[in-house]
């Protein structure tokens, strides 16, 4: 579960003075839903997505994830999230085992346990055959399924994608989409970010569309359908950030 | 479970760290080869061409003296001098590296020697320069001993003892015992030396840790983690606690098997004149050096460690970073210079204190007092060094430069 309250970031800029990127935001999402933070470059998806990890402070507001406060209890929020970025990189000179094994241990799992989780990551991540290979000798695809076994390596209850398809081809962008569902059919509580309208569409059952660090519209795609009356999300999406005509009343 | 935490991220780090070539070469093999081998290389070659300067006669252009042949027949015959042809302008022979000295003579020099009558003759060198500086000594040596000699025939021609005009001998013995003199010799350039090493040990591996983290990304994977942010600075911090400490052990296991195998060969001349085996340490110096050595490790590991934090990536981190270089460097050449002695106020000086220290251990010398009040501070400073790198990696504004 993930409940955020008018979630406020601001940063202090010498030349651009003060910035809002996360401005005012409020949203929850359930368990076994994944919410999609849909906005531009620079809208605030990572600033929000980072607070919600408790990489960032908020400046004002709060936010619970997964029932404690980002604000006042990071540690325990951590051990409950997997955080999977396009910032969040691999160690190169670790193997993927070694990878994957250090965040267990980091997440405080004993050994057996340890064992246990990389055996089943591998099945079902297919890791098998490059498992005692070093990370910067991975392939793009492999690198990305080696990030989700390391952020599931402790069975979180939330999982964070801030923009994981960014730089994938087709096979291993859909393999990503693939894995973020079977997330949700897990039951776990989902937030996803992009600026793919697309993979918005075809991922989210919640979709909130996020624009100079607030919300400027949040509905299932049905429910945005309705609202604006467009069919297409990118159409939804133009017309909710304010930059062609208001939508007609319903 | 925050030691426990401490202990997987050190153990990580390590492993990342002896995987990176440039770590190693760092930590290893610039302090067991690259730099012994260079003291040796730079010293053989010293010591043959300063032995090899001496060895030779040296040119000495003779100006005037045709009036006085038998001093100039003496040069002659001299084996330590080479009379060549003094050309119109000597001086620029002299300049141009033609002949080490010109020895110019006043007319009738020979005469007013023999009628008692005052006369100079004039050694004209080149400042500075080493072949002449031997030039001079043996011409030096050469006048004088004709000097003791004319004065000796004066007294004997008068009947008169030739103690009258040397009533008494001096004598010059060493008192020191060896390893004193090769604390001395050696006690300031060893910690500078180790200082130096110690410090561009722990430089990679800090930078690497820090701001390479942050360029290649997994500074966030890391910070995802539920590990409390001082547990990581810790473990990072021992990471290059250990490169310091390893390429501060490897200089001085290397060092003390170059001074002690091969000192006389890295002293050369230095050491050969003084016949004995010039170069003797106290083992329990060595120790010493070893031991107040490692606050010093400590306080640069977390400096380094907090400087290279704040940059955004590796290039950043070195520019920060190298100027520090010079900053331990000043400190560490005051400790060699000439009268610089460890006192109370001086053991509050980092590192410069560690090397007033060292040299005195190196001889053999043990203040106590001092010698705990440089620890304790030293220690000091380290520990309010590595409070800076821990809070600085509590700051998202450090964390997430943009």
């Amino acid at each position: 579960m993930i409940a955020a309250r008018a979630l406020t970031k601001v940063f202090h800029d010498r030349k651009r003075g003060e910035i809002r990127a996360v401005d005012g935001l409020s949203f929850d999402v359930a368990p076994g839903r994944i919410y999609g933070l849909l906005g531009a470059n620079g809208a605030g998806k990572t600033t929000a997505l980072r607070l919600l990890a408790t990489l960032l402070r908020p400046t004002t507001g709060s936010a619970t994830v997964a029932g404690f406060d980002v604000a006042t209890q990071p540690q325990q929020v951590r051990a409950r999230v997997g955080f999977l970025a396009a910032s969040t990189a691999l160690y190169g000179r670790l193997t993927v085992r070694e990878m994957i094994r250090y965040f267990g241990r980091l997440h405080g799992l004993a050994e057996p346990v340890l064992a246990l989780r990389l055996a089943q990551l591998a099945d079902e991540l297919e890791l098998h055959e490059f498992l005692d290979r070093r990370c910067d000798k991975l392939s793009t695809g492999m690198k990305q399924r080696t990030s989700i076994a390391r952020t599931l390596i402790h069975d979180p209850e939330v999982m964070i994608f801030d923009e994981p398809t960014l730089g994938l081809d087709v096979m291993a962008a859909r393999a990503v989409v693939r894995f973020v569902r079977g997330c949700r059919d897990r039951g776990k509580t989902v937030i996803y970010s992009t600026h793919v309208m697309a993979e918005a569409q075809k991922v989210c059952d919640t979709i909130g569309i996020i624009h100079r660090g607030g919300l400027a519209a949040e509905g299932s795609l049905a429910e945005l359908q309705a609202r604006y009356g467009e069919t297409e999300l990118e159409e939804i999406f133009v017309r909710a950030v304010g930059l062609e005509a208001e939508p007609r009343a319903m | 479970m925050f030691w426990s935490n401490v202990w997987t991220v050190y153990l990580k780090e390590l492993r990342d760290s002896l995987r990176d070539r440039r770590a190693v070469i760092s930590m290893f093999v610039v302090p067991t080869l690259v730099m012994p081998l260079l003291l040796v290389v730079v010293g053989t070659i010293t010591a043959k061409v300063v032995r090899q300067a001496q060895s030779e006669a040296s040119a000495v252009a003779l100006v005037g003296g045709e009036d006085s042949p038998g001093v100039v027949a003496a040069l002659r015959a001299d084996p330590r001098l080479r009379v060549v042809t003094a050309e119109a302008d000597f001086r620029r022979m002299v300049a141009e590296k033609r002949a080490r000295v010109a020895v110019e003579f006043p007319a009738g020099f020979e005469a007013a020697v023999a009628a008692g009558e005052p006369a100079t003759v004039t050694l004209h060198h080149y400042e500075g320069e080493m072949k002449s500086g031997f030039g001079v000594g043996e011409l030096e040596r050469f006048f004088r001993e004709l000097r003791e000699r004319t004065v000796a025939e004066r007294l004997a021609r008068r009947g008169l003892p030739p103690e009258l005009v040397r009533p008494f001998a001096i004598e010059r013995r060493n008192a020191a015992p060896l390893e004193k003199v090769g604390g001395n010799l050696v006690g300031g350039i060893v910690p500078y030396v180790i200082i130096l090493l110690c410090f561009t040990g722990a430089m990679y591996p800090a930078i690497d840790l820090t701001a390479g983290e942050k360029e290649r990304g997994t500074m966030e994977t890391l910070l995802c983690s539920p590990v409390d942010r001082t547990a990581l600075v810790v473990g990072k911090f021992l990471t290059v606690l250990t490169a310091s400490l390893a390429t501060m052990a490897c200089t001085l296991g290397s060092m003390t098997v170059c001074i002690l195998g091969g000192g006389a060969l890295l002293l050369g001349p230095a050491a050969g004149a003084r016949g004995a085996p010039a170069l003797a340490l106290d083992p329990l110096g060595i120790v010493g050096v070893f031991v107040m050595v490692l606050p010093v490790a400590v306080l640069f590991a977390a400096v380094l460690l907090a400087v290279a934090l704040f940059a955004k990536n590796h290039k950043e981190a070195q520019t920060y970073v190298s100027p520090l270089v010079a900053v331990i460097v000043l400190p560490a050449m005051m400790g060699m210079l000439p009268g610089v002695e460890l006192n109370a106020k001086l053991a509050l000086v980092p590192i410069l204190n560690l090397t007033l220290a060292c040299k005195e251990m190196l001889s053999g010398v043990w203040h106590w007092p001092q010698l705990t009040l440089i620890f304790v501070s030293t220690a000091v400073y380290a520990a309010a060094a590595l409070g800076v790198a821990v809070a600085l990696f509590k700051r998202e504004s450090v964390l997430f430069r943009a």
